[in-house]
């Protein structure tokens, strides 16, 4: 039998010294979306960003290292480009780098070092988004480092809905690699749902930075999405409730294929009272590797957290390994948490049998079950998807 | 003859639990198994349901003339066998809503067959996700209602249920076995009806209960993984009520004189 090693991060660093400079790789604008091409569209739509779709406020693209498009149709909501925003609002000064620092590591730093593009969305106090905004991080060119850095505002009583799909063209020989720092600012009782679709490829490293606050009353919705082969992502963003009666959810949804390594955490500090905080997800891999992390830290009286992390490995020599953190350091925390891991209960699947089900069937209506987390907002299109990995997982453990 | 078992003989985890079983049910028979605890009466539904774990050692069962003991379990059901779980698992993200339209037709109506048996609280949650006691039987009976299976296999369907809910369950299996007095819009007769009826069922109970709703034609006794006796059901159950299994042990040792 084959010895499996523990490891607590199997995610190694990027070489990005290897991989090509992005300077000097510039895309044209294209104002006219019907203009970019059908087999981009395709890749996107698996990644839920509709070109196509009436349903979205607005829509921002970057390809490698250009803005190509960067359009708003709702008033209220302010989508540019950052470097644009910059120029125009003195004060963005005061959000760039609040949220996080350029010496975490060395991809914020790479960030910082690498004239970073990414969007600037703010929605004005009272404001309602009511579709969501969608941005695309797209990667074309072989061995690039696409450098990120978003900037997200709701202001006070704004409610605000994100759907961010991250893909490339499906030149799957190269590597490259896709760095991104997210600062999101939730002012008093407003409501941000930030949605994130990873739809990469085999070749591809990916190290997204983020960082949240909440004011008082404030909520902030995460739902994250990889269900698509991807080399390795490694991510662990951080919510800070400052105020109070904040809340803060995080879903995600990951399937690992054999070849894929995934270490995906979400940290909640909870700095004030009656601040709230669920962390929930569900991992299953037919092969890949998954790390599924979660930190709630309880500082101050009547705050409340739970963590839940499932698990499901199937066939094909992956892991999965979960790491649930829990640190109450007041009297007056409620923190808890719950995780399983396991594989498909045989007597669930001779109970949906006895239904009348294949054996193959009723392993994919348990899947689908597992994966089912109530997602706000989910778009259609995600669905699909989900239902497509369902297939793929069906066919797997056979 | 619907449901043929001859000569059956099962195991589980390597311990024989059920020793030559011969039993016949015929169409619109409902029959009834008596027998203490752990003496392999769900072991037989089970065996006849075709599900993993347990392992035919000898024996044949056929239903519909058909030789069913190695064919696959949705087989079973597409030839028209239902069961309902005495404790079934839960299947979490699963509601019931969806798993009744999966025993049924996509397009099945589920709320109104959720109607009649009070049904509805709880048909958008996951499956016997901490179900009482009397919403896993209804969820149970709801699937089955959907599935329509020619043969029914009941497992304890009024235990841990109380009095109001037992009418209701009685009220559903009658409706499966096309027993009791219900309406029919055709014009016949409910002696016609009767007469007709097709479905037979095989009823697992300890109490006797269900007997007060569901009128049984037959009742057989399981003692330690065979058939000990067999008649009238509702004397069999008196003879329970009043002195336990002690009578049934008699014959027990009788039949297993008569073996050796
Ligand atoms: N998977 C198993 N592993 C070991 N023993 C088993 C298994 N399944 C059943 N048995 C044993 O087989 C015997 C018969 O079990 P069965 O469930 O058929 O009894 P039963 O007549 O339905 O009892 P009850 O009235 O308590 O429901 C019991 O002794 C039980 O412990
Ligand atoms: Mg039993």
């Amino acid at each position: 039998m084959r010895q499996k090693t523990q490891k607590t991060n199997p995610v190694k660093e990027i070489l990005l010294e290897n991989l090509v400079e992005e300077k000097g790789y510039e895309h044209p604008y294209q104002e006219d979306l019907s203009l970019i091409s059908q087999e981009d569209k395709e890749r996107m739509l698996h990644a839920g960003v509709n070109l196509n779709s009436k349903e979205r406020s607005g829509t921002f693209i970057m390809k490698d290292q250009s803005v190509i498009h960067c359009n708003i149709k709702q008033p209220g909501i302010e989508l540019l480009s950052t470097s644009v925003a910059l120029e125009k609002y003195d004060s963005l000064k005061n959000y760039w780098w609040k949220l996080l620092l350029p010496d975490t590591d060395r991809y914020t730093e790479h960030v910082k070092n690498h004239d970073a593009r990414g969007y600037f969305i703010r929605a004005k106090a009272g404001a309602k988004s009511y579709f969501p905004v969608q941005s695309c991080l797209f990667l074309e060119d072989p061995g690039v480092v696409q450098s990120v850095h978003n900037i997200i505002i709701a202001e006070e009583g704004s409610e605000l809905e994100i759907l961010t799909g991250c893909t490339s063209n499906e030149n799957s020989e190269t590597s490259r690699a896709h760095l991104g720092v997210s600062e999101i600012y939730v002012y008093k009782n407003a409501k941000v749902t930030y949605s994130m679709i990873h739809n990469w490829g085999e070749n591809i490293q990916v190290r997204p930075r983020t960082g949240i606050i909440v004011e008082e009353g404030g909520t902030f919705i995460s739902n994250y999405i990889c269900i698509r082969p991807v080399k390795d992502v490694q991510m662990d963003p951080i919510a800070r409730l400052v105020g109070k009666g904040a809340t803060a959810l995080f879903n995600s949804i990951l399937v690992a294929e054999p070849g894929s390594m995934m270490d995906i955490g979400s940290r909640v500090i909870l700095e004030e009272e009656d601040t709230k905080t669920e962390i929930v997800s569900r991992a299953l891999t037919t092969g890949g590797v998954i790390t599924a992390r979660g930190l709630i830290r309880g500082q101050a009286a009547g705050c409340k957290g739970h963590l839940e992390c499932q698990g499901l490995v199937l066939d094909g020599g992956g892991q999965i390994y979960t790491i649930p953190e829990l640190d109450g350091m007041v009297s007056g925390v409620e923190l808890s948490h719950e995780a399983a891991v396991g594989k498909i209960a045989q007597d669930e699947i001779e109970y949906l049998m006895a239904r009348g089900l294949s054996e193959q069937d009723a392993i994919g209506v348990i899947v689908r079950g597992f994966l089912n987390v109530e997602i706000v907002g989910l778009p259609p299109i995600l669905k699909k998807e989900i239902e497509s990995a369902i297939d793929k997982i069906k066919e797997s453990a056979f | 003859m619907m449901l043929q078992i001859k000569d059956l003989a099962v195991s589980t985890n390597g311990q024989n639990i059920l020793k030559n079983i011969n039993l016949e049910i015929d169409k619109g028979e409902t029959v009834v198994l008596f027998g203490p605890n752990g003496c392999g009466k769900t072991t037989l539904l089970m065996s006849i349901m075709g599900l993993g774990g347990y392992k035919i050692e000898k024996g044949k069962i056929i239903f519909k003339g058909k030789d069913i003991t190695n064919i696959p379990v949705y087989e079973r059901v597409k030839l028209g066998i239902g069961i309902m779980f005495q404790r079934p698992p839960t299947v979490n993200g699963v509601t019931v809503r969806q798993l009744v339209k999966l025993c049924g037709d996509e397009d099945l109506d589920v709320g109104e067959i959720a109607g009649t048996l009070r049904a509805n609280s709880f048909l958008d949650r996951s499956v016997n996700d901490g179900f009482s006691g009397g919403e896993i039987k209804r969820s149970e009976l709801l699937q089955l209602i959907a599935q329509e299976p020619d043969l029914v296999l009941l497992d304890e369907p009024e235990s841990g249920v109380d009095v109001e809910n037992i009418a209701l369950i009685g009220k559903a299996i009658n409706k499966l076995l096309d027993k009791g007095v219900m309406k029919y819009s055709n014009g016949l007769s409910l002696k016609e009806h009767h007469t007709r009826r097709y479905r037979p069922g095989l009823i697992i109970t300890h109490t006797g209960y269900i007997l007060d709703y569901v009128p049984a034609d037959r009742g057989i006794v399981f003692m330690n993984g065979h058939v000990v006796c067999g008649g009238n059901p509702f004397e069999i159950l008196n003879i329970i009520r009043d002195k336990g299994f002690e009578e049934c042990k008699k014959c027990d040792k009788k039949h297993k004189r008569q073996i050796q």
